[in-house]
């Protein structure tokens, strides 16, 4: 049999279907990778027992001719997401071994498609980071590397990039609040798609930022994310930003047909120090889309400048206030005080790393007396010159073609020193999640270095299918096939 | 705009994040970069720019008031650092 470690999501649910091998096959040859991947640190825990139980039951489902639409497919779960019985950490020490009693809508909708859990993936503490190097479990590590450099594989869901390049699950759950699925994606060579805000339920997720933060999948093509998005996608009443509207067959939308599809190109993306093979590869993104009959379309989005200054009051406000939560009492790891504000201050200092602390006392200050309109309001009305900077754009095109990142992976410990250089890895993606919008990563080429660069798509909102379509046409004809040289297996 | 350590130790306060005097000039260094990054912010006139706090701008759904959940306090406690009986224990907080 060949490598069934191999397949990516479509051509494994179509062996299953045509019975060429089992879930039960499907999943050992995963998990057998999986437990000799420890040099990656891309699983913070491992799921097996669990797999095997998941998978048989889905073998049994596919003999009966009952297959659901992900039935014995193996992927792994950033530990972004409360899965049930099974800890669930946001890569913090503040939870300690929390455990949750209860399912993410997006995990839940995904076993109920018939997937198949391997494990908890690594991501950034709280999903604050563009490396994974903030985890409490040490950092991911990039399966491509450079010049026997170890490099980062992006963050925040590096864990879910890492796994994905390297064969250790088919597709991977994401999160991503400023940049954190696409940049991994772009960094690792897989697709990595963020879906319109309130498109999949944020119920169950571990909050970061709650106005910008949404799930999404990692995956080796568009036809899989297409896949994924069709199972995490839902309407959720248990969260009061999700909206109510069908979820269509995504995967039904890739036609490969974009005639006549105008993609607006923002000249403001083009950011001083570009290196020259991302510049090129943007260039030749748009002469591919142009040669499948797309119309090319200079726009402007004139405040792309103001986004991340903007972010970095937002996200931090808000999550501020959604980790005012961790205060060791109901979940997690307490630290005995004097008193209960210092228990609060103690279990605090201990439970948060530097990058964490940072974000809740930019966003403390920024929310406090004095302060609340000249930071906070005044970066709300920026991301509305932002959102209405889209709106405009729109009115031109109907999808956006970009860099996803201004750089290639970079080595492990690189930007760790400097917080604003680590932040503007997300120059190019951030303004996607201030306006709501939809956005995929796709890869492309390599650098001279052999390592892999993504271009990025963005639709309009609730636009995921002519979204997928462009990404779809763009993929095939980037014909990216490289694969990370496996130095890694045990 | 940049804060000194009397600030940090001020909005560490406010966070109830201990914070010991031996990090408070690495703090309030870390904070002043952060603060003088998100300055460019003011280059921009924003009168009249209403806020946008969420990208989705539908009124928020309502529901009725009503209990919907809930009956497990062992599930709810299952995760408690400590407990006593079926209520969350803190240290005490009145004399």
């Amino acid at each position: 049999m060949a490598d069934l470690t191999e397949l990516n999501l479509a051509e494994a649910r179509d062996g299953l279907a045509k019975k060429e091998f089992s879930a039960v096959e499907l999943t050992e040859a995963h998990m057998a990778r999986v437990s000799a991947s420890s040099a990656l640190n891309a699983y913070v825990l491992e799921t097996p027992e669990k797999a095997l139980e998941m998978a048989a039951e889905s073998d049994k489902k596919i003999a009966a001719g009952e297959a659901r639409p992900l039935e014995g497919l193996p992927i792994g779960v950033k530990d972004l997401f409360c899965t049930k019985g099974v800890r669930t950490t946001a890569c913090s020490n503040i939870l300690g071994d929390f455990t949750p009693p209860y399912e993410s809508t997006v995990t839940q909708n995904l076993w109920d498609d018939g997937a198949v859990m391997l494990g908890k993936l690594n991501n950034d503490e709280f999903a604050m980071g563009s490396s994974n190097e903030t985890s409490r479990f040490g950092p991911a590590v990039n399966p491509w590397k450079a010049n026997g450099t170890e490099l980062v594989p992006g963050g925040s869901s590096g864990g879910s990039s890492a796994a994905v390049a390297a064969r250790l699950g088919i597709a991977a759950t994401a999160t991503d609040t400023g940049g954190s699925i696409r940049q991994p994606a772009a960094f690792t060579g897989t697709v990595g798609l963020k879906p319109t805000y309130g498109r999949c339920s944020r119920w169950g997720i571990v909050a970061f930022a709650s106005s910008l933060d949404q799930a999404g999948p990692i995956t080796h093509t568009v036809r899989d994310a297409a896949m994924m998005l069709t199972s995490i996608a839902s309407f959720d009443k248990r969260d009061t930003t999700s909206v109510e509207r069908d979820v269509p067959d995504y995967e039904a939308a890739l036609t490969g047909d974009i005639k006549g599809l105008r993609v607006g190109i923002p000249q403001e993306y083009r950011v001083d120090n570009m290196p020259a093979e991302i510049e090129k590869l943007w260039q030749q993104g748009i002469d591919w889309l142009k040669a499948a009959g797309a119309e090319i379309v200079d726009v402007s989005l004139p405040h792309t400048k103001y986004a991340l200054p903007a972010y970095y009051i937002i996200a931090p406000a808000e999550a501020s206030s959604n980790l005012a939560r961790y205060d060791g009492v109901r979940y997690g790891a307490r630290q005995n005080g004097v008193d209960i504000d210092d228990m609060y201050a103690q279990t605090r200092a201990a439970g948060f790393g530097d990058e964490v602390k940072r974000r809740v006392m930019i966003g403390t200050y920024a929310l406090s007396a004095g302060y609340y309109d000249a930071y906070y309001v005044k970066a709300l009305q920026v991301r509305r010159l932002i959102a209405e900077d889209f709106t405009k754009a729109y009115e031109k095109c109907d999808v956006l073609l970009t860099p996803t990142t201004p750089s290639a992976a970079f080595p492990i410990g690189k930007n760790v020193e400097d917080p604003l250089e680590m932040y503007l890895n997300d120059v190019f993606t951030v303004t996607v999640n201030l306006a709501g919008l939809p956005g995929i990563s796709v890869p492309a080429g390599l650098d001279a270095d052999g390592l892999p660069l993504g271009l990025q798509l963005i639709g309009k909102a609730f636009g995921e299918e002519e979204l997928l379509r462009t990404a779809g046409v763009l993929e095939e004809a980037a014909g990216f096939d490289a694969q990370p040289q496996d130095w890694w297996s045990a | 705009m940049s804060v000194d350590e009397n600030m940090v130790r001020r909005i560490a306060n406010l966070a109830r994040i201990g914070v010991s005097d031996y990090e408070l000039p690495g703090l309030a260094k870390e904070l002043s970069a952060i603060l003088g990054f998100v300055e460019q912010l003011s280059e921009l006139d924003t009168n009249g720019v209403k806020p946008l706090t969420s990208a989705v701008e539908d009124k928020i759904r309502g529901r009725d008031d009503v209990v919907t959940d809930g009956g497990y306090a062992e599930d709810v406690l299952a995760n408690a650092p400590e407990k006593d009986d079926e209520y969350f224990a803190v240290p005490k907080v009145v004399e």
